[in-house]
């Protein structure tokens, strides 16, 4: 069971001491008794989330580019040193393992963080390739500061060059003389940084950001939290929207980027990528499935209830276990994590389903159990992302 | 990704076109048999060897003055009959000399136990040893004969590529059947309880006298880079069985001329059909054009195309050195990376003035140390032998399987003088410490006094010496690590597993590459029997 640098602040204030295992480090679930108070400093403030245990590989040498370019399904020759770039990559059959952003740092030398550890996976591809693969997981601590002010905050502790920083964008930076890595990314779909620093300066940089976010009412937020927020960014979830192919034994368990609508992210024209001739066959004939959103609608929801003479109940947290997705009495497909969006104030989840399902508008039914009786809810297809502000994205001030 | 050949860069040098449909790389003697088959068909052949004479590890070579030796392979009888018929090779110069005894293992204590062709004789000598086991030998002959008849049929036609079983599979399995029937299934479930198992295990079974046992045993571990309490080193002996023409465990016969005679008969075979042979050729690529191999730039420069590319070189040389690998799919590069290799064999040559008198042969030495005179007295001699290979360091008391070829062809050596070669094992690839400048002194030490142990004048008989280190064997031999048969014939490397799975027919990822050489089913030994399986799937390809 491992601790990240920021332990020593975080242990403090979490005090629900309610923890859960994550690749065998320690994350915080909630740190008060309602993680929606941490939902809405993401979305109306600013709030830190403890991204040190992510895998980092730090991946550098002249064949370093080559390396990953047949790795990912991203063409990496178009990420610009000082971009950032989101990328899934694929076994030999066009399989999802896993997917990650890609920091081009400086010439010949990247940064990629993933969801699994994949040390054996850069290493195996690496034959005949002069590249230097080192983990960089430990060495490494990140904080993930996002939230409408997350800008203001860090202007403040860096200075003005910040507001350059555009979407995706990396650069090296001090805060209040820490010398730390920012990229403007984040898991939250909302404007935000992620911060890397050194593990000796990480308390340090956790108490100066403190102390200047106190006057933009900044909190730490755990993973209930964030749940919330990637689920409304529409971003998928390793192990839960989608299996790792190298984690699974059935073919039917796996998916390709192309179901998970993440063909964006795939540049079949590129020279050569493991999982390349799969895909191209796969996006010739067609994908078997597509990746959607659902908004349940609450009133078909609210009759079931009535149904056991219960008012309508909508948990706070996310959920993650897939449930089936019906048209006419024929499962269709399934929904694989939602939650309910206090923002949006929308029951929402991300689904998979027969393509010939998953035009926006289409009105499917979602399985729904109360007391163990299953019973099915009105829902409609919609676009992903369910919310998606202008300030993520934007310059300047918001 | 540093080798990929464009067009541009290879203005000046020379570019050949259209002249041949196939290019054979390596002229081994699996790659002469498949460039002969695929001449015979009609087809235009070019064969490539990077050396100065063809042979691969079957060659002859002048050590010294007037001394010829089989460098490294030996053993004439694992030739495939067909082989010979299909090509003439008795026409091109082919003489095969029978040599009886097949082994003579002399004992520390003065004693020797011989090992002949004939079935009976060699009980009567075992019988020295126990009286049951003398009773046992021939019925334990039977049996290998007839679970080797099952791996003989296996052993032409190409595996299933398993789990991919195409029609085509079905209809060559079918082979299968006839013998199959004749036996009976019950022998199939005895083949199948018996080819994983330890040989030591399987004797065991069989016979009492740990002589007796450390001679059959020597045979199934003379291939494979383990010792005979590993797992599958049965298999081994049913193997030389099932591809030895005199129908018993180990190989027997020579070459006239040496193992490189035989080799300059498949090369003449081969350029009477109107196969080109050019050796001094060393290939840096095979030349790819979306995803098809269509030939080969050698190190000069120069560019040969054809329809068809084949590899009679190992898997690692054709896949991780020839082609980028960066353009394989990564379970390929995977299975290629994992061959095990990891070769534990020495050879040491000596030129002798004399013959050297084993204590143990008495007045019949001439006729008892013809065939192969085995140091592996009994089988925990060879188990220890073995065992220190395990941390990387070499056995003081080795196995050494050592032939006298000048007794049965006098033109190898001036005359009176005598050629010997040593099979040593086990000296592994791998040391854990020292190094093979230093190793090349303590195996011919090692090698001289194992021997003298048993013929005590020895050392006053050798003129010279050549050791050939298991590096050497990978640098001038072209065999990775070491192995001779270019990935140990283990359980998980052989059939539909050999030389990766998936690839088990001959083909490759790649279009119009194909292979031929010992990586490919059904494994090592002077046989010939994969190059000409190979023929026939690239004759269905070229179609």
């Amino acid at each position: 069971m491992k601790q990240t640098p920021f332990h020593p602040r975080t242990s403090e204030l979490c005090e629900l001491y309610n923890w859960s295992l994550w690749s065998n480090w320690l994350l915080v679930d909630m740190y008060a008794p309602d993680h929606t108070h941490e939902y809405f400093a993401v979305r109306t403030a600013c709030a830190v989330f403890d991204i040190s245990m992510i895998p980092k590989y730090h991946i550098h040498g002249p064949d370093a580019l080559g390396l990953l370019n047949r790795i990912v399904t991203q063409d990496v020759s178009r990420c610009a040193v000082g971009r950032v770039l989101y990328t899934p990559w694929c076994d030999d059959e066009g399989k999802i393992i896993d997917d990650g952003l890609l920091a081009h740092l400086d010439e010949g030398s990247f940064r990629l963080t993933t969801g699994d550890p994949m040390l054996y996976w850069l290493e195996d591809n690496a034959v005949r390739l002069d590249v230097s693969i080192d983990d960089v997981t430990e060495s490494l601590a990140g904080l993930a500061l996002q939230g409408p002010f997350s800008r203001d905050l860090l202007k403040q502790l860096s200075g003005e060059e910040i507001e350059k920083l555009a979407y995706f964008d990396i650069t090296k930076t001090k805060i209040a003389g820490i010398p730390v890595e920012v990229s403007r990314t984040g898991y939250t779909g909302d404007l935000g940084y992620e911060i890397w620093v050194q593990p000796q300066h990480a308390v340090q940089l956790w108490d100066m950001l403190f102390e200047a976010g106190e006057a933009y009412r900044l909190i730490p937020f755990g993973d209930f939290a964030l749940e919330m927020t990637r689920i409304e960014a529409g971003l998928l979830l390793t192990d839960v929207d989608f299996n790792s192919s190298m984690k699974v034994v059935h073919e039917f368990q796996k998916s390709s980027p192309l179901e998970l609508g993440l063909g964006w992210a795939v540049k079949l024209d590129k020279e050569f990528f493991v999982g390349q001739e799969a895909l191209k066959q796969e996006k010739a004939r067609g994908p078997a499935w597509a990746t959607v959103g659902l908004e349940v609608d609450l009133n078909s929801l609210e009759a079931i209830f009535a149904e056991f003479d219960m008012p309508l109940y909508l948990p706070p947290e996310a959920w993650s276990e897939a449930v089936p997705i019906y048209s006419h009495g024929e499962q269709i497909g399934k929904a694989t994590s939602g939650t309910w969006s206090p923002i949006l104030k929308k029951s929402i989840a991300i689904a998979r389903l027969k393509p010939q399902y998953a035009k926006p508008g289409t009105v499917v039914d979602m399985e729904v159990t109360i007391d163990a009786q299953r019973k099915q809810a009105k829902a409609t297809v919609v676009k992903l992302p369910f919310y998606d502000p202008p300030r993520k994205k934007s310059m300047g001030s918001h | 990704m540093e080798n990929k050949t464009s067009e541009r860069e290879l203005s000046g040098a020379k570019e050949l076109r259209n002249k041949y449909d196939v290019i054979v790389i390596g002229a081994g003697h699996n790659g002469l048999v498949t460039a002969g088959y695929l001449a015979k068909a009609g087809h235009r052949v070019l064969v490539l060897e990077k050396r100065e004479m063809v042979g691969g590890a079957a060659v002859t070579e002048e050590f010294f003055p007037g001394y010829k030796y089989s460098s490294l392979a030996s053993g004439a009888s694992a030739l495939s009959p067909a082989v010979i018929t299909d090509l003439n090779l008795h026409q091109h110069g082919l003489e095969i000399l029978p040599t009886d005894p097949l082994i003579f293992s002399p004992q520390p204590d003065g004693s020797h136990l011989t090992i002949w062709h004939d079935v009976t004789r060699t009980a009567d000598e075992i019988a020295k040893y126990s009286q049951a086991d003398a009773a046992a030998y021939p019925q334990f002959i039977k049996v290998l004969r007839s679970y080797s008849q099952i791996m003989a049929v296996l052993n032409n036609i190409p595996p299933p590529d398993l789990p991919d079983v195409r029609w085509g599979d079905m209809i060559s399995l079918l082979k299968f059947v006839k013998p199959v029937r004749n036996l009976g299934w019950e022998y199939v479930a005895q083949v199948i309880r018996v080819l994983p198992m330890p040989i030591s295990d399987l004797l065991n079974e069989w016979f009492e006298s740990n002589v007796v046992k450390g001679t059959i045993a020597a045979s199934s571990v003379s291939n494979i880079s383990w010792g005979p309490q590993e797992t599958g080193t049965a298999f081994a002996l049913f193997y030389n069985c099932s591809v030895s023409s005199n129908n018993l465990f180990k190989f027997s016969g020579r070459v006239k001329g040496g193992m490189g005679a035989l080799t300059k008969s498949l090369a003449n075979a081969a350029k009477s059909f109107g196969a080109e042979i050019m050796t001094n050729s060393e290939v840096a690529e095979i030349v790819m054009e979306s995803g098809h191999a269509i030939g080969i730039k050698l190190t000069n420069g120069d560019l040969i195309t054809a329809a068809a590319v084949v590899s009679a070189v190992d898997m690692r040389t054709t896949f991780l050195k020839f082609i980028d690998p960066y353009f394989l799919d990564q379970k390929i590069v995977k299975h290629i990376q994992n061959i095990k290799y990891r070769g534990t064999m020495a050879r040491v040559h000596y030129a002798l003035d004399e013959l050297p008198s084993f204590t143990a042969a008495g007045a019949d030495v001439q006729q008892l140390i013809s065939g192969t005179v085995q140091i592996a007295p009994t089988m925990s001699y060879l188990q220890k032998a073995y065992d220190p290979v395990k941390y990387g360091r070499y056995s003081k008391r080795p196995y050494l399987d050592i032939q006298i070829p000048t007794l049965t062809d006098s033109t190898l050596a001036p005359e009176g003088k005598h050629c010997m070669s040593v099979t040593v094992k086990y000296i592994p690839f791998h040391l854990h410490e020292g190094d093979w400048d230093e190793m090349r002194g303590v195996i011919r030490q090692l090698v001289t006094d194992t021997i003298s142990e048993y013929a005590p004048d020895f050392e006053s008989c050798v003129q010279d010496c050549k050791v050939i280190t298991p590096l050497d064997i990978e640098d001038v031999y072209n065999l990775p690590e070491g192995n001779p048969v270019h990935g140990d014939m283990t359980l998980d490397q052989i059939l539909w597993m050999r030389p990766i799975p998936g690839y088990a027919q001959y083909r490759t990822p790649v279009h119009n590459l194909y292979l031929c050489s010992a990586a490919t089913h059904p494994g090592g030994g002077v046989t010939g029997i994969n190059g000409k399986n190979s023929s026939r799937e690239i004759l269905k390809g070229l179609k």
